[in-house]
């Protein structure tokens, strides 16, 4: 039934939505829960992971928990509208699942002070706004590892979406730990400013290869330039899930966000009426962040990509710990010292070792 | 500006680049042809997005499950098929075209997805390239003319027998003759209605093809609004090649290699500035045309279709 109303516009999806559910009877309520994701879930992606755990949050309470979703929600004025019609249908709790919704989260927050939210990847917190997000730049430090050792033009393609501090500081984590094993290899940046478009994707993985790049990471959500990379021969990263359907040769591992624990125990804390406006931070040790199988690399790669793993559950490796150097060489972080996460949060400025540059 | 010149060397005169701007520009080509006729005839069919939508589901669907010679005319149909509900509202319910053509592309984007949803996540194997191994080797020609697949023979063919019959032929000149003043043609006799009927079928045929490049050939993969507003692109080309087959074909490839050069320089590190300008190059070249055109207003009568958009109903 559900499943057969989400198709059309993402705000006729919410209405119809909205119709379907707002019939259960007064007396044994379930807790309703509502999700707004950026892309459609079948992106194979973020917007797929986060519908990962709706979907684990529905199976954990069972009849005591309602959830719907609306995806394919535009960041800006939509975002806003879409969260007011939520909210306005008596909707308790909404998981807002993207940047660029933050304002729009901010503003609705405002106006239903009953209702719990939650911000992924966002900064801005209320009473009854908490913020969440994962440590994926744990990940991208393992990249980096992995990409040092495998390429030989020593020349990485990384495709970006938008110029916020979450995607630099995945680029400069993985350019951190790339110099590191491999101080000749230098990363070149494409902006996409997209979060999801397959064509434009496979365009710019295309470029990248054909100006010299045996090796394509990516912060945008479809599988395209996976499958560029295993047509061309080299090798890539899945991003946000694990995508070796599309490439079975040319993924080395992927960055798999899981939000299933962290959906389950908001939604008990808000029923529990313990739920307080917080900003949650997980990493790999947390179990939001893991890593895919480790596939078509030399075992002594695999090898040291595990122990890097290990190294940074165990706290003894940061991916940001001097000496970092900027872009122009001057040191940003001294030996020894690690970026602080007020430092990580707000990065704006590329490592040693990326070119290109920052839109502003 | 030793480093601008090492850059269009070692970047823009390669074969690699060649290739990319046909890759790019396809799509938009095959879209943007079937668009030409549609309009040529008086039509606006401002569903292209969703019609290349129904063209690259089925076009996926149908080489998933059967074969990709299934799958190329399975893209032409639904294609076809979706521009049927279009030209039976416009053309026997006349209906408001833009209005109607909006419709089309959300109704696109909508069935698209309810009927596509088994099919994404589901990889299919790339297409083979159209000729053998050995015409591929020759340098520098090898790729650019042999390298392809079937779909960019198809967009050459396309619009050279678009330019043939709309300027070489009786039936071409009747179309055009319908699209300029179609009371007239009505009363020479043309049958109006029937002709547009059958250049919005063909108009839709080919965007289908256009989407169907996307899901088959640049990403093997069917996802919801894959086509992501290239049929938006390919109505805006139209307009900035003045309707004329030859600039369109031109244009296509133009609006290719600055999309893909915006992605090679980013890749040389040069300002992202420069980049965003080229971006936006191709909408602010076609509002240029559109300045122009209205401000010539005998330029305006000699490329636009007179007729284009207009209801027809004959006086009986």
């Amino acid at each position: 039934m559900m499943k057969g109303l989400k198709a059309v516009l993402s705000i006729a999806a919410a209405a119809a939505a909205l119709t379907a559910v707002g019939s259960a009877s007064a007396q044994d309520d379930p807790f309703r829960v509502a999700y707004i994701y950026v892309g459609p879930i079948s992106d194979h992606g973020w917007s797929y992971q986060h519908d990962q755990g709706r979907l684990a949050v529905e199976a954990h309470f069972g009849d005591q928990v309602e959830t719907q979703y609306v995806e394919n929600v535009a960041e800006g004025p939509d975002a806003a509208r879409v969260l007011r019609q939520l909210a306005s249908s008596g909707v308790d709790m909404i998981f807002a699942t993207s940047f660029g919704f933050g304002d729009s989260v901010i503003e609705m927050a405002e106006q239903f002070p009953d209702v719990y939210f939650e911000h992924a990847t966002g900064y801005q917190r209320a009473d009854n706004v908490s913020t969440y997000s994962g440590r994926f730049y744990e990940g991208r430090t393992i990249l980096g590892n992995i990409a040092g050792q495998l390429t030989e033009t020593n020349q990485i393609g990384y495709i970006a979406s938008f110029p916020i501090p979450e995607v630099v500081r995945g680029i400069n984590a993985f350019a951190i730990e790339l110099r590191r094993v491999n101080p000749n290899a230098e990363v070149d940046v494409v902006w996409l400013n997209t979060w999801y478009n397959p064509s434009l994707e496979a365009e710019a993985a295309t470029a990248l290869i054909d100006q010299g790049a045996d090796l394509i990471v990516q912060h945008t959500d479809s599988p395209a330039a996976l499958q560029v990379a295993e047509e061309r021969g080299v090798y890539a990263f899945g991003q946000s899930s694990d995508m070796i359907a599309f490439a079975p040769d040319a993924q080395l591992t992927a960055i798999v966000d899981d939000w299933s624990q962290y959906y389950i125990d908001r939604v008990q804390a808000a029923m529990d009426g313990t739920w307080e406006s917080m900003d949650t931070w997980d990493d790999i040790d947390a179990g939001m962040v893991f890593m895919a199988d480790y596939t078509n690399m030399p075992d002594t790669v695999a090898q040291d990509a595990e122990a890097l793993e290990h190294a940074i559950v165990a706290g003894q490796r940061h991916p940001f710990q001097g000496p970092i150097y900027a872009q122009d060489g001057s040191e940003i972080v001294a030996e020894g010292q690690v970026l602080d996460d007020t430092s990580l949060l707000t990065m704006d400025y590329f490592v040693e070792g990326v070119t290109g540059s920052m839109p502003n | 500006m030793s480093g601008l010149f090492e850059f269009v060397i070692s970047n823009l005169l390669t074969v690699s680049f060649a290739v990319a701007v046909i890759g790019a520009a396809t799509p938009l080509l095959l879209a943007a042809t079937g668009e030409l006729i549609v309009e040529r005839s008086g039509v606006l069919n401002l569903g292209v997005e969703g019609m290349m939508l129904a063209g690259a589901l089925a076009g996926f669907a149908a080489s998933q499950e059967l074969s990709y010679a299934v799958g190329i005319p399975a893209a032409a149909l639904a294609g076809a098929l979706l521009a049927l509900i279009f030209a039976f509202f416009t053309q026997t319910l006349l209906t408001n075209q833009v209005a109607t053509g909006l419709a089309l592309t959300i109704f696109g984007i909508g069935i698209t997805k309810l009927i596509g949803e088994p099919y994404t996540g589901t990889p299919l194997e790339p297409m083979a390239p159209l000729f053998s191994e050995g015409p591929q080797q020759i340098p520098v020609i090898g790729p650019i003319v042999f390298g392809h697949d079937p779909f960019v023979y198809l967009s050459v063919i396309g619009i050279l027998g678009t330019w043939y019959f709309l300027f070489r032929t009786r039936a071409g000149l009747i179309l055009r003759a319908v699209g300029e003043d179609h009371n007239s043609a009505h009363a020479l006799g043309c049958h109006v209605v029937g002709i547009r009927y059958a250049a919005i079928l063909v108009g839709g045929a080919f965007a289908g093809l256009g989407g169907a490049y996307m899901s088959m050939v640049k990403t093997p993969q069917w996802n919801e609004g894959m086509t992501a507003g290239s049929g938006w692109i390919a109505l805006a080309l139209i307009v900035f090649a003045t309707w004329r087959p030859m600039r369109l074909w031109l244009g296509a490839y133009l609006f290719g290699a600055l999309l893909v050069l915006q992605l090679r320089i980013q890749g040389t590190g040069v300002s992202v500035g420069v980049t965003y300008f080229l971006t936006m190059v191709p909408y602010l070249a076609t509002i240029l045309v559109l300045v122009i055109m209205s401000w010539d207003k005998v330029a305006l009568r000699r490329h636009a279709p007179a007729s284009i958009g207009k209801i027809f109903k004959p006086a009986s």
